[in-house]
């Protein structure tokens, strides 16, 4: 099944918030305000707040992505932390 | 009381109400802006009343235009509501009027439309508000007497204070913001003051 | 710091594999003898034909982030319409000197690999980014190539800002576009919507000139050097610890041994630039120039910039150096690099200071967390990278500095920085 990833802009996200305040389960904010969002898939329960909050920012920058787009930067795995 | 009559008062009700609506809309929409908050009100309340407000101001604005042409006192034309100088009563005051729902319309279509639009485009028309809302105030003031006098002139000052303070307030923050090119130095320069703070206050502790 | 740029410098004990050298001509080379050496150029006459050549050699980029060459490709060339395709020798990486000096000794392949890949891909737009003021060489070549009608493109050379990011693909076409050297957002990525809207490929010059050899020998040739998953040369910028630097060109796999000392007059290699990785001594000297291997220990080739760090300097203070470079070459644009980025370096100042406050350690780890990923490009998970492998490799030296020691005996600053940080808008432009 498709299903939307969110995806902050950070070029546009001016740190308003209103996204971690509507979708709490999914944004929470950093010690500068800015979102943390969490980078899976949207759970299909919570899909109607997340397109709730992406119409609330107010410069736009929170979008719902389908989950084929690819993320920029290419958001790698981790890599292993180094054996020393 | 005569039907004529009603819808006179219901147009003047309505614009007053609209105005207060448009106050509003202003002032929030500078909050918004800002990331500011309203007392005891989560963010996303700004941001909602902002787009809320401005559709209910419309929607009064409406009504206040309806009632008016309906009103078979003086003759208006319907196109008079977006029409500059499509009027012949108070001919001036009610092309103000169109021309402020005219820019009020655009900025609420753009909005609504946003995520299909340009950004520089959408700001330069949501920008208009600054020319929509003197412009729907000179409207108010002169379009009737209403506002001349009593305490809704009291009211009508009240209103164009609060803009005014806004604006001034908006102002201000402009002049004092950091351009990007200088944002990193400006970060630098703010933490090492702080550290310079936390480091003399450890520093006290130890000493004691 | 004394940096001596060998011209005619190749693959020291890889130099019997594959074929080396393979880049770097013997002396720098007019178009004449480009011709005589590697034949003209060998358009195929079709776009979309050199493509599956580019493919079967698993070319992979060599401006750092090593991509599937021929999948860029094959993007750009699936588009329809307008089509751009950059050649980019911007070279922001301050360490870095491969591209400055290929495109002085060897400007026609480089040209070549231009005109080939534009017709691969159907672009009707060449552009030529450089670092400086392009050089007398890099208009000679041009030149020559325009009286002898050898180009199927025009090219126009643009210079960049010398801003860390001016490289970066969408800076790139951002400043291209008459914009300044900023990042943008993507997706789309500039291979969907460049310059001008258009579809634009950029590779860097290096790429460029593999892909004129491969053009001329063919897939199984490049494939003859180089690891199976990582086949072919690479040019890599070399600082010794006396501070020689030298850019040679070896096959991918090489044993770092064979290109960096090991004795007691390094103290730890720094593998992939600034936004690379420190490797301790002696675990390092069994890693190959790989990704494969080196991706083991959180690290990668990058663009191949490999320093051997002198005995006798402080670690600490030369990544506290760098890191603020790092910093304040920030696009500012994005607010989790915007903040932590500055806090970060200004917490390793302080760590390469004598005496610390007991949470900066545990401060500058969490603002490392909270910067990767979240930008809008990778310059701050390069920078935690490159500060995060610092932290592991030089701890023995953090505990000195804590309690107020270091173990320097030589205060000269010995990794390259350029002069002068950005200030204001003009920079950028």
């Amino acid at each position: 099944m498709m299903s939307d990833t969110l995806r902050v802009n950070p070029i546009n996200c001016t740190g308003h918030g209103v996204c971690a305040e509507l979708l709490p389960e999914l944004v929470s904010l950093d010690e500068w305000g800015y979102p943390i969002v969490d980078p899976s898939p949207v759970p299909a329960v919570l899909d109607r707040e997340a397109r709730r909050a992406v119409a609330a920012c107010p410069t736009l920058a929170l979008r719902l992505l389908k989950s084929d787009q690819p993320a920029a930067p290419a958001a790698r795995p981790a890599r292993r932390a180094p054996a020393w | 009381m005569s039907g004529s009559t009603a819808f006179w008062y219901a147009s003047r009700a309505t614009g007053i109400v609209a105005l207060l609506l448009l106050t509003a809309v202003f002032v929030l929409g500078i909050l918004v802006n800002r990331q500011g908050r309203l007392p005891g009100l989560p963010r996303f309340a700004v941001t909602g009343l902002h787009k809320n407000f401005s559709l209910l101001a419309v929607a009064f604005i409406a009504v206040h235009v309806l009632t008016a042409v309906l009103d078979t006192y003086v003759s208006i034309p319907l196109t008079a509501g977006f029409i500059p100088f499509a009027s012949g009563y108070e001919r001036l005051w009610l092309s103000l009027g169109a021309i402020s729902l005219d820019l009020m319309i655009a900025m609420i279509v753009t909005s609504l439309l946003r995520s299909h639009l340009n950004r520089v485009l959408w700001r330069a028309i949501h920008l208009l508000a600054y020319l929509s809302w003197p412009v729907a105030f000179a409207h108010s003031i002169g379009a009737s007497k209403d506002l001349q006098q009593g305490w809704l002139l009291y009211l009508s000052i009240g209103c164009a204070l609060l803009v005014g303070g806004a604006v001034v307030f908006r102002l201000a923050h402009a002049a004092r913001e950091v351009p990007r090119a200088a944002r990193v130095a400006a970060v630098f320069a703010e933490h090492t003051a702080s550290d310079a703070r936390s480091t003399r206050r450890s520093r006290e502790k130890v000493a004691r | 710091m004394t940096a001596t740029l060998n011209e005619s410098v190749h693959g020291g004990a890889t130099r019997q594999a594959g074929g080396l050298p393979r880049l770097l001509p013997p002396a720098p080379e007019d178009l004449r003898g480009h011709v005589a050496r590697y034949g003209q150029t060998p358009y195929r006459g079709q776009t979309g034909l050199l493509i599956g050549d580019i493919e079967a050699s698993g070319l992979t980029g060599r401006g750092g982030a090593a991509f599937p060459v021929y999948r860029k490709l094959a993007i750009v060339a699936r588009a329809r319409g307008r089509k751009v395709i950059v050649a980019n020798g911007a070279e922001s990486e301050p360490a870095s000197r491969k591209d400055e000096l290929l495109l002085r000794v060897a400007p026609h392949l480089v040209l070549d690999g231009l005109q080939l890949t534009a017709e691969a891909v159907g672009a009707t737009e060449a552009h030529l980014y450089l670092h400086t003021a392009p050089s007398p060489e890099i208009l000679r070549a041009l030149a020559e190539r325009s009286a002898r009608s050898v180009d199927m493109l025009q090219v126009t050379v643009t210079q960049a800002p010398p801003r860390f990011l001016a490289g970066q693909e969408s800076a790139l076409v951002n400043h291209l576009g008459g914009g300044p050297a900023l990042p943008t957002f993507a997706p789309p990525r500039v291979t969907e919507r460049g310059l001008g809207g258009a579809p634009t490929l950029v590779q860097n010059v290096e790429t460029l000139a593999h892909i004129a050899l491969i053009a001329r020998y063919g897939p199984r040739w490049f494939r003859a050097a180089g690891t199976s998953a990582e086949p072919g040369s690479m040019l890599t910028t070399v600082y010794q610890p006396q501070g020689h630097c030298q850019v040679v060109e070896t096959e991918i796999g090489a044993p770092l041994r064979t290109l960096l000392p090991s004795g007691g007059e390094t103290q730890a290699w720094l593998v992939g630039g600034y936004h690379g990785n420190w490797l301790p001594l002696p675990h390092a000297t069994s890693l190959t120039l790989d990704n494969a291997a080196l991706r083991q220990y959180g690290a990668a080739v990058g663009a191949g910039v490999l320093v051997a760090l002198p005995s006798d300097r402080c670690g600490l203070t030369e990544v506290a150096r760098v890191t603020g470079y790092l910093a304040a070459e920030s696009a500012g644009q994005c607010g989790p690099c915007l903040n932590g980025l500055p806090r970060i370096a200004a917490g390793l100042a302080e760590l390469a200071g004598r005496g610390h406050r007991k949470q900066v350690r545990a401060d500058v780890e969490r603002w490392a967390g909270l910067v990767t990923g979240r930008g809008a490009c990778s310059h701050p998970d390069g920078t935690v990278r490159f500060v995060r492998s610092a932290l592991t490799v030089f701890a023995p030296e953090i505990s000195l500095h804590a309690r107020g020691q270091c173990s320097a005996t030589n205060r000269r600053p010995f990794l390259p920085l350029p002069d002068g940080i950005p200030t204001s808008e003009d920079d950028w432009t």
